[in-house]
């Protein structure tokens, strides 16, 4: 693959996004959740990056917070040649309609008691003003292009199966043309059968498009089949990051190999054979994150200066990045 | 019929929901045993009559409109569907113990942990509080809670998902239950507390000796766990064997196609996903043919008109289907 040679499309540079925790009638701040707590990585033209995590890292509000949908505590975006946080609400929304978003739930990101016909073009009239019969076609060719059929424009969403309905969704994240579209979690709700339709759908959009994704899932399989790059985020904080074929080959962070081993693969005999890290207790409050580095708590090889010192963000190698005092 | 080692014999049994839009046709005949000890993994995906099946044999469905239209449940000597409610409440949560899928709304927010472990074993066992109590402390150190004591006056919201779900197996296991049905455990949870739970189940296993009913929706899962597995498909179980044979030789086509639209996790990484087209089936319509028919791409012309009958092919391994993997004709 030649991707690495492309130009980078997305720059997120030490992000860090807290939500107060406020108390009393006053609301007073007594603390902070630490969703976003300092990450750090870029993304190339039409790459796929995997991000992965359990739930609770903060998958989620990162991708929030790069599309400036929550206001970022500090840290910042480069999205082609603009940095996001500070640039004015109206250049903002100029950049809008090239990054979009796909969402976990299509039964949730879908209006009830909107047509599918109005869910797909509200973007284009908002963004390009396209009206008449030009709309209607180019709603037409987007619902063809998801593998719906162009006579369901005037049927609401409860009307669709949850695969067909994850398909008007994209649909929608396609109307005004995108480089970027973040998918959170797109096939976590869909039936297994279901997931391979939806995933090959994105992968011929991609190629047909020259789409960029940024693609958010705890399923660490369909990450491996989709992405060229996979994060691994633990706590607000990316601990590995590496090209894919590495990141399931080799990986060098302790959370990354336990996540792997934890995975069930579904081969009886393999299955029976493999060893299975089994990490202790639980993931800790990001209200509260253990201080130094946030795995300590449950890693199976902490030393003592684990628990003191947070570890910094280092390349072992170009493309491979850790953060790990013992690798 | 029943076999010396089984502990819980299925016939036939079928259910509908009566539904202002029509009757829904959840379960339409379902066969199988369980044999003492063993654990038997039922996959489906969502709609397939997994849970509505296992619901059935304690009759946990609302009624109406849920109906149970026919079929036979041996246990014990007796027809669980025959039995009056009294005589199931002593069944349900004794002999047979059930874990459902989310542990947040299982548990009752409003009463201890220590209470809820409790009940059971003084309604069924007839233990005094205080022995309660001590057994309740011990089936939380069992199933990996640490300081069980000091928690047992805490409420569900104190505990994380994992934690809450640990609870639900202890409550489970309280009356030393002959058969475990367990729908869906550990879905709800992160992956690295799927593992805690699986060893812990691995673990009780081999302690206890219990049968267990697990039903999943993932393969890997059941791969790991499972001595024999139950493929389900619209109210149906379409093929049924040993976990090794099932795995490695699939006969019904819809097994064969759902483990390749699987990624791997290790090895090669494939270019393209196979996929299954279509839609799971509409459980409205009336069932008079195979369920996958629509799906199906090695159709045949008896499959539209004509359901198949779960029949044995070789040692232990059952299929519903008219095509034979073999020949590739109408067996």
């Amino acid at each position: 693959m030649t991707k690495s040679a492309n130009k980078t499309l997305l720059k997120v540079d030490g992000l860090v996004k807290h939500f107060p925790i406020t108390h009393g009638i006053f609301r007073r701040e007594v603390g902070s959740v630490k969703a976003v707590d300092g990450i750090t990585f870029d993304i190339k033209e039409r790459e796929t990056l995997g991000l992965v995590g359990e739930s609770g890292c903060g998958k989620s509000t990162a991708a929030r917070v790069i599309l400036q949908l929550l206001q970022a505590t500090a840290g910042k975006v480069y999205f082609k040649e603009h940095e996001l946080t500070s640039i004015s609400k109206e250049d903002l929304r100029k950049q809008r309609p090239q990054m979009q978003m796909i969402f976990q739930d299509p039964q949730d990101s879908l209006n009830p008691r909107m047509t599918v016909g109005s869910i797909i073009s509200e973007p284009l009239f908002e963004h390009q003003q396209l009206k008449g019969k030009e709309r209607r076609e180019r709603v037409e060719h987007l619902l063809h292009s998801v593998g719906l059929n162009h006579n369901v424009t005037n049927r609401y969403p409860h009307e669709f199966s949850g695969g067909q309905r994850q398909r008007i969704g994209i649909a929608r994240a396609l109307a005004l043309s995108p480089d970027f579209i973040i998918c959170d979690e797109p096939i976590a709700a869909l039936d297994v059968s279901i997931q391979a339709q939806v995933i090959n759908l994105l992968e011929d959009l991609q190629e047909k498009f020259g789409l960029t994704y940024l693609f958010i899932s705890h399923d660490l399989s369909m990450i491996r089949h989709i992405a060229d790059r996979v994060a691994v985020m633990y706590l607000g904080r990316i601990v590995e990051l590496a090209p894919s074929q590495v990141l399931y080959s080799k990986p060098l962070h302790p959370y990354t190999k336990a996540l792997l081993s934890a995975v069930p693969i579904h081969d009886p005999v393999l299955e029976r054979k493999r060893k299975h890290t089994v990490l202790v207790g639980d993931v800790p409050s990001p209200a509260n994150p253990p201080s130094g580095c946030h795995f300590s708590t449950r890693c199976p090889i902490a030393e003592e200066n684990c628990f003191k010192v947070s570890p910094e963000w280092r390349k072992v190698s170009p493309d491979h990045s850790v953060a790990c005092h013992l690798v | 019929m029943l076999s010396q080692h089984s502990i819980l014999q299925v016939e036939n049994i079928a259910t509908c929901f009566r539904t202002q839009e029509g009757i829904v046709h959840a379960v339409n005949g379902i066969s199988f045993e369980l044999k003492k000890g063993e654990l038997l993994g039922v996959v489906g995906e969502s709609g397939a009559g997994k849970s509505v099946t296992m619901m059935s044999l304690l009759k946990l469905l609302p009624m109406p409109p849920a109906e149970i239209v026919s079929g036979k449940a041996t246990f014990d000597g007796e027809d669980l569907l025959k039995l009056d409610l009294e005589k199931l409440r002593k069944i349900r949560g004794g002999k047979i113990g059930f874990i459902f899928q989310d542990p947040m709304t299982s548990l009752n927010p409003v009463l201890t942990i220590g209470y809820q472990l409790t009940e059971p074993m003084r309604e069924h066992l007839g233990l005094s509080r205080k022995n309660a109590r001590i057994r309740a402390i011990e089936l939380l150190d069992l199933v990996g809670i640490p300081m069980a004591k000091s928690r047992m006056n805490d409420f569900p919201h104190q505990f994380s998902g994992g934690m809450r779900q640990r609870v639900m197996i202890a409550i489970a296991l309280a009356c030393d239950p002959q058969i475990l049905i367990a729908d869906e455990p550990t879905t709800a949870l992160d992956v690295t507390i799927q593992a805690q739970i699986l060893e812990i189940v691995k673990r009780l296993r081999e302690e206890l000796g219990m049968a267990i009913i697990w039903i999943t929706h993932d393969l890997g899962v059941v791969a790991g766990i499972a001595d024999r597995v139950a493929v389900m498909y619209g109210g149906y179980i379409v093929e049924e064997a040993p976990v090794n044979e099932l795995y490695a030789k699939p006969k019904h086509p819809y097994t064969q196609d759902l483990l390749k639209t699987l990624p791997n996790l290790e090895g090669k990484r494939a270019e393209r996903l196979e996929s299954i087209k279509g839609q799971p089936p509409s459980l409205y319509q009336v069932p008079r043919s195979c369920p996958f028919a629509p799906r199906c791409n090695r159709v045949l012309e008896r499959c539209k008109h004509e359901n198949p009958v779960l029949t044995s092919r070789n040692n232990n391994h059952n299929v519903a289907c008219w095509w034979n993997p073999d020949s590739g004709n109408d067996s």
